[in-house]
C-alpha cells in the first residue's frame, strides 16, 4: 500500500508549482496518503490484458478547415493581462533563477 | 400561478403569446434574487442590465409579430460561472479568476444568446467544478433553499439552488463526476447529464477534459428538455463534439408524459446499495422503481462489478487532467499575480500566485494528479484507472445489451450539513459513487426528484442512465415518472420547498 511522506508531497508541491506553507504540507501529506490508498485499489481489477480508455468518444485527426478566421486582437487578448507593457504580456524575469 | 413559479414551458406560451413581456418575466426573477439570494448565494455576478436588453429584444419580435429565436426565448436562466461569457465575469468559483472577463463566448453561452434566452448571471460553484458541496467556492458556500444549513450539491450548487429557490426556471450546469445530477437530486430538480461530445466544450473552463459535459437543469424533465435542444450539437470548435443529430428529447419527454412505459426494459443497478446508502433514500428509491413497474416497465436486476472500482478510477483520470489543465494558470496572461516585485522570477511567481490563488481542493488533486502522472507510479495509478473506465464501458455495454434503461439512486444521501465533509475529502468523494461511472463511459444520465427522504424529509433523486446518443430514452422515463410521481405525490415536489421570504 501507498505510504506518501512529507518530503515527497513537498515534492509534488514543487513540480506541481505550488508555493505551500508548512501548515499546508502537514495537513496534505496525511489526505494524500488516506486518497491514494483508497484510489490504488484499481490495481485489483486492472490486469496486463485490458487495454486502456482515454476517452469515452474515439475520434482521431479532427481537423478543421484551413481558412483565415477573425482572433481576439491584440487589444482584447491583453485585457486581462495581470501586466501589460507596449502592447506585450510583461513577465517577471525568467533568468538568474536556480535550474 | 406566479412568474417565478412557473415553468419554463409555461413563460414561454405566455410570452410569445403576448400575455406578458419577456422584460417582466427578467424582472420578476431578478427581484426574487433581490429578496433571497443573500441567504441562499446561489449567484456570483447578476447581470441585470444584459438580462433586461436581452428580454427586451424578445418583447420587440414578439410585438413585430416576427417568429421568435427558439422555444425557450424569452425565458431567464442562470449560468454556471465556469462557461465563459463576454461582459460578464468569469471566475470558476476560484480567487486566481477573480474578476476576470473572457474576451468570446462558450459555444453554450452563444447558443444560449441566439436563442433568446435570457441569462441572468452566473452561478456558485465549486473552485473549478472539484466538489460536490459547493463548499470549496472562494466566494462562500451557497445554501439548500430546503434547509439553509445544508449543502446544495456540487460542483453546481449555485445552479440547483437558483432552481430551488424560484431565481431562474432554467440553469446550466457541467458534470465531471456528477455535478449536474447530485445537486438536482439533494435540491429536487431535474439534472442532465447528456452524452459526452453532444455539448460543446468550447469557452467551459476544463477540469478534466476526456469527462466535463455541460447539460441542462431545470424543474421539470420537459424543460430541461428543451434546454437540451437549444444548447446541443455539433460545434468544430470542440475536437470531441460529436458530428451526428441531436437525440429528439422533447418529443421523448412529450410522449413519455402520457405515462405508458409498456415495453420499456429497466435496469436496477445492484452494485448501487447497502452500506452508505441512508434507509430514507433506499425506500424512496424503491418506491419509484415500484411506479415504473406500474406505468408498464419490465424491471430487472443488473451487476455491473466494475462500477465499485469508478470512484477509484475516477479520483486518479479526474486529478490527472486536473492537473495538466489547471498549469495554464501560471499568472503570465491572466488571473492573479502575486510576488510581482521584482525580486522574484516568474517560476517563484508562478508558485506563489498558485498557492495564494487556489483553494485546498484543487491543491490536493493537483498533487495527486502530479503524483499519479509521474514516471514511477504511472502504470500503477493513471495506466490502471484507464483499463478501469475500459471495464466499466463494458459493464454498461453487456447491461445495455439486455434493458433499455438503468436505474440507482443519484447519490447515497440526503443533503449534509455545511461544514460536516469539508475536513474529510474521502467522505465528500463519496456523494459521487453513483454518479461516476456514466462519466468514465461517456453515456447519457439525468437525475429526477423521486420525492422527500422518510428519515430527514429532504429531496431524494431516482437516476436514469442511458446508452450513449439515446438520451430520449431516459427522458421519456423520467418524464412518465414525474407525472406518476406528481399523481400520487399529490402534485410537484418543488412546490414544497419552504417558503424563503424575508430573508
Amino acid at each position: 500500500m501507498p505510504s506518501i511522506s512529507r518530503d515527497e508531497v513537498a515534492h509534488l508541491a514543487r513540480l506541481a508549482r505550488l508555493a505551500v506553507t508548512d501548515d499546508e504540507l502537514d495537513l496534505f501529506a496525511g489526505q494524500l496518503d488516506v486518497i491514494l490508498q483508497s484510489v490504488s485499489a484499481v490495481g485489483d481489477i486492472a490486469t496486463a490484458d485490458i487495454p486502456p480508455t482515454s476517452h469515452a468518444v474515439p475520434l482521431t485527426n479532427v481537423f478543421r478547415e484551413d481558412v483565415v478566421r477573425p482572433s481576439l486582437g491584440q487589444a482584447k487578448t491583453l485585457a486581462g493581462a495581470p501586466a501589460a507593457e507596449d502592447g506585450r504580456f510583461r513577465v517577471p524575469r525568467i533568468l538568474g533563477e536556480e535550474a | 400561478m406566479s412568474l417565478i413559479r412557473s415553468t419554463a414551458a409555461e413563460l414561454a406560451a405566455k410570452i410569445h403569446g403576448g400575455e406578458v413581456s419577456a422584460v417582466e418575466v427578467a424582472q420578476a426573477h431578478l427581484d426574487r434574487i433581490s429578496s433571497v439570494d443573500k441567504g441562499v448565494n446561489a449567484f456570483l455576478h447578476v447581470d441585470t442590465d444584459g438580462a433586461l436588453a436581452a428580454a427586451k429584444k424578445v418583447d420587440d419580435d414578439v410585438a413585430a409579430g416576427r417568429p421568435v429565436a427558439s422555444p425557450l426565448a424569452g425565458v431567464p436562466l442562470a449560468l454556471k460561472d465556469v462557461l465563459v461569457a463576454e461582459g460578464m465575469p468569469t471566475t470558476c468559483g476560484s480567487k486566481i479568476l477573480e474578476g476576470w472577463h473572457s474576451p468570446y463566448d462558450s459555444t453554450v453561452t452563444r447558443r444560449l444568446r441566439e436563442a433568446g434566452v435570457v441569462i441572468l448571471g452566473k452561478t456558485n460553484m465549486d473552485e473549478f467544478a472539484m466538489g460536490s458541496s459547493t463548499e470549496n467556492s472562494a466566494y462562500g458556500p451557497t445554501h439548500n433553499p430546503w434547509d439553509l444549513d445544508r449543502i446544495p450539491g456540487g460542483s453546481g450548487g449555485g445552479s440547483s439552488a437558483a432552481l430551488a429557490a424560484f431565481e431562474a426556471p432554467l440553469a446550466i450546469g457541467t458534470d465531471t463526476g456528477g455535478s449536474i445530477r447530485q445537486p438536482g437530486s439533494v435540491t429536487g430538480t431535474v439534472g442532465v447529464k447528456p452524452t459526452y461530445g453532444s455539448v460543446s466544450r468550447y469557452g467551459l473552463v476544463a477540469f478534466s477534459s476526456s469527462l466535463d459535459q455541460a447539460g441542462p437543469c431545470a424543474r421539470t424533465v420537459l424543460d430541461a428538455a428543451l434546454l437540451h435542444e437549444v444548447i446541443a450539437g455539433y460545434d468544430n470548435m470542440d475536437s470531441t463534439s460529436i458530428d451526428a443529430p441531436v437525440p429528439p428529447v422533447v418529443a421523448a419527454a412529450r410522449e413519455g408524459a402520457s405515462g405508458d412505459l409498456s415495453g420499456v426494459r429497466v435496469g436496477v443497478v445492484s452494485q448501487f446499495s447497502g452500506e452508505g446508502y441512508q434507509p430514507g433514500v433506499l425506500a424512496s428509491f424503491e418506491a419509484a422503481v415500484e411506479q415504473l413497474r406500474q406505468l408498464g416497465a419490465e424491471v430487472v436486476q443488473v451487476s455491473c462489478p466494475s462500477f465499485d472500482y469508478a470512484m477509484p478510477a475516477y479520483y486518479l483520470i479526474a486529478p490527472s487532467e486536473a492537473s495538466s489543465n489547471l498549469a495554464r494558470f501560471d499568472a503570465m496572461r491572466y488571473g492573479l499575480r502575486v510576488g510581482d516585485d521584482g525580486t522574484h522570477g516568474a517560476e517563484e511567481v508562478m508558485a506563489l500566485t498558485r498557492d495564494a490563488g487556489f483553494g485546498a481542493e484543487v491543491k490536493r488533486r493537483i498533487m495527486i494528479g502530479t503524483y499519479a502522472l509521474s514516471s514511477g507510479y504511472y502504470d500503477a495509478y493513471y495506466g490502471s484507472a484507464q483499463k478501469v473506465r475500459t471495464l466499466i464501458a463494458r459493464d454498461f455495454d453487456a447491461a445495455f445489451a439486455t434493458v433499455d434503461v438503468l436505474v440507482s439512486p443519484t447519490t447515497p444521501t440526503t443533503a449534509f450539513k455545511i461544514g460536516e465533509r469539508v475536513d474529510d475529502p474521502m467522505a465528500m468523494y463519496k456523494a459521487d459513487l453513483c454518479t461516476i461511472p456514466s462519466n468514465l463511459a461517456g453515456n447519457a444520465a439525468m437525475s429526477v426528484p423521486s420525492g422527500l427522504s422518510a428519515d430527514d424529509g429532504l429531496p431524494v433523486g431516482l437516476q436514469i442512465m442511458a446508452p450513449a446518443l439515446q438520451d430520449h430514452r431516459m427522458y421519456r422515463v423520467a418524464a412518465a415518472y414525474e407525472v406518476a410521481r406528481d399523481a400520487a405525490q399529490g402534485g410537484p415536489l418543488i412546490q414544497r420547498v419552504p417558503q424563503l421570504e424575508g430573508i
